[in-house]
């Protein structure tokens, strides 16, 4: 594999370091055809595992072919330990994989997007001392990757926390300077880096500042965003660590991390801009509106109370309705509650009664993660149906039964210009005939706003825990 | 400047394919339906860790005769990003699988 094959721009060139060069390209294209087929429902599992399948590839040719600039290989101490790692970290990964509920699976992208990011971060840190620092463009590489990596890292643990519910909201306005001057900071320590003509050995303290510093705002940019928002700046956490590991592919020249990195990163962005989207929000105001973390807030008291309904109430509405739609929400999720859904509508389907489910883009906690959830409980998929398809047949219809869900049937979104969350497209679960609130307490949703559904004249709710709710209502409707 | 310059010529290749490849990225997924958003966020994370191949370069050519400090962190570097693109495609497998499932 050592054997000279030939010579370019002086430079001999091995057969094992072209095989290597062949292999990043067809890891890269592997790349490339996975995301493609990732984004069409028939081919998904095929194209993830396209994908996985070039990241193997490129990962068994680096450690059988890769030279250092002395053309020395990868010596056979080194591969054990390697492997060690790679054993290590795959054992961990496919448990944790394996054993993580599907509700809980935006916690989970979450935390091992902060462990790539921690990687990135890392492996610039360790090349830092390498560095060529007559080569302005190399130290910026190996700069921009420590801090865009450490941000990635911060932030997707605290965006980890605030969905596993670890870490709370914590807003001021004093944050937005406080970001401004962190970031501020950052730039100030890289010009230093760069034009300090100091060797990486003096600089060894500034680089650890500038570690320290960009952890530091990864947490502060992540903390006032409201959970409401979490999935967005998950999907930005993402690209940034797309943008980490080009970074360091930079530093490396290697082009299976260069093409690899960017290709997240481009289409991280780009998925984080239909997300907002979805929700009618603009990424700007994500960052910066701080939504659900005391922000602008609805000044309308509502008028009335809550009015509740019994269970065999409930039950007959029901079961003599022609067309029940079921709204389910990130509520339904906690509770476990999607199989005992899928009880209620196959008992209720049995009775002649049309059910459908309404699934909103964002209902859940990221976007799809209602119908990864449903699936779960073997919904049929033609009982799912998108906001846009179902709204106009909301007022035919005899029963809405939201379950577990808020701020995606808030009607304020629609009435009041002042909301926080007001565009927001929502299911007008409003203009249906009847509205049954299955909600754990009278607390907020999550963008802790009022809504003004549940004091409806129409409306009425049951309290509870939604799994045993909907256990009750199915027993109560088998003994009619 | 001149030194940017430079820097822009040695690169050339991989800034063209920096270039192309952020229009390959959006181009690659703008059509993608809402519900394979998730699905697609979590397997895109699983190829981020791509960096996998820093860390091997990274502790491959590393003095591995005495533990230093440079050694164990490139170690947490490999652990870190096989926890990324293990965790990230055997959790996206798990997600596609089932919506595979209610086709039957």
């Amino acid at each position: 594999m050592d054997q000279v094959i030939g010579n370019l721009y002086g430079i001999d060139f091995t057969l094992g370091g072209t095989l290597l060069e062949l292999s990043y390209l067809l890891a890269a294209l592997f790349f490339v055809i996975g995301l493609k087929l990732l984004s069409h429902p028939e081919t998904a599992r095929k194209g993830n595992i396209y994908a996985a399948g070039g990241m193997f590839l490129a990962i068994v040719t680096t450690l059988m072919f890769h030279k250092n600039a002395q053309g020395g290989g990868i010596a056979p101490a080194n591969i054990f330990i390697i492997l060690g790692a790679l054993g290590v970290g795959s054992v961990i990964g496919w448990i944790m994989a394996l054993r993580i509920k599907m509700t809980a699976m935006p916690q989970m992208v979450s935390f091992y997007n902060a462990t790539g990011g921690a990687a990135s971060a890392l492996v610039a840190l360790l090349e830092f001392p390498n560095a060529d620092m007559n080569n302005l463009g190399s130290v910026l590489v190996t700069i921009l990757g420590l801090v865009i990596g450490s941000i990635a890292f911060s932030g997707s643990m605290v965006a980890y926390g605030k969905l596993d519910g670890k870490v709370g909201d914590i807003f001021s306005g004093m944050m937005k300077y406080i970001n401004i001057f962190l970031l501020l900071v950052i730039v100030a320590i890289s010009v230093f880096i760069m034009t300090s003509g100091q060797t990486p050995e003096q600089l060894n303290w500034a680089i650890y500042l500038l570690l320290a510093v960009s952890l530091v705002y990864g947490v502060m940019f992540v903390m006032p965003i409201g959970g409401a928002d979490m999935p967005v700046v998950i999907s930005l956490l993402n690209s940034l660590t797309g943008i980490a590991a080009t970074m360091a592919g930079f530093i490396y020249n290697n082009q299976a991390m260069i093409l690899g990195g960017i290709l997240v990163g481009a289409a991280g962005t780009i998925l984080t801009i239909l997300m907002c989207n979805a929700m009618n929000r603009s990424l700007l105001n994500v960052i910066i509106g701080a939504f659900g973390g005391g922000g602008a807030s609805s000044g309308k008291d509502q008028v009335g109370d809550m009015k509740e309904i019994t269970m065999s109430d409930a039950s007959i509405l029901l079961s003599y309705s022609k067309s029940v739609v079921i709204v389910p929400g990130y509520g339904l999720a906690v509770a476990q509650a999607q199989h005992a859904c899928h009880e209620l509508d196959v008992i209720l389907s049995g009775k002649g009664v049309n059910v459908r489910y309404a699934i909103h883009p964002v209902a859940g906690r990221m976007p799809g993660h209602m119908n990864v959830l449903l699936a779960e409980a073997d919904v049929p998929y033609n009982q799912l149906f998108e906001m846009d398809s179902i709204n106009p047949d909301m007022p035919n219809t005899d029963v809405v039964m939201v379950i577990g869900a808020n701020d995606v049937v808030n009607p304020a979104a629609i009435t009041d210009p002042g909301s926080p969350i007001a565009g927001m497209p929502i299911i007008n679960a409003h203009q249906a005939k009847n509205i049954i609130v299955m909600k754990r307490g009278r607390g907020k949703g999550y963008a802790g706003i009022e809504n003004e559904l549940f004091f409806d004249a129409k409306t009425r709710l049951l309290f509870g825990d939604a799994k045993n709710t909907l256990q009750t209502l199915v027993s109560e409707i088998k003994s009619l | 400047m001149e030194q940017i310059l430079v820097y822009f010529f040695t690169y050339k290749e991989a800034i063209f394919i920096i270039a192309l490849s952020v229009f390959l990225g959006i181009e690659v997924i703008s059509h993608v339906p809402s519900v394979l958003h998730t699905p697609l966020m979590s397997g895109a994370n699983a190829i981020s860790g791509v960096i996998i191949i820093g860390g091997i370069i990274l502790v491959g050519h590393s003095d591995a005769s005495k533990f230093s400090l440079e050694l164990i962190l490139g170690i947490f570097a490999i652990i870190f990003a096989t926890l990324n693109v293990v965790g990230g495609f055997v959790v996206t497998d798990r997600m596609l699988e089932m919506f595979k499932k209610k086709k039957k």
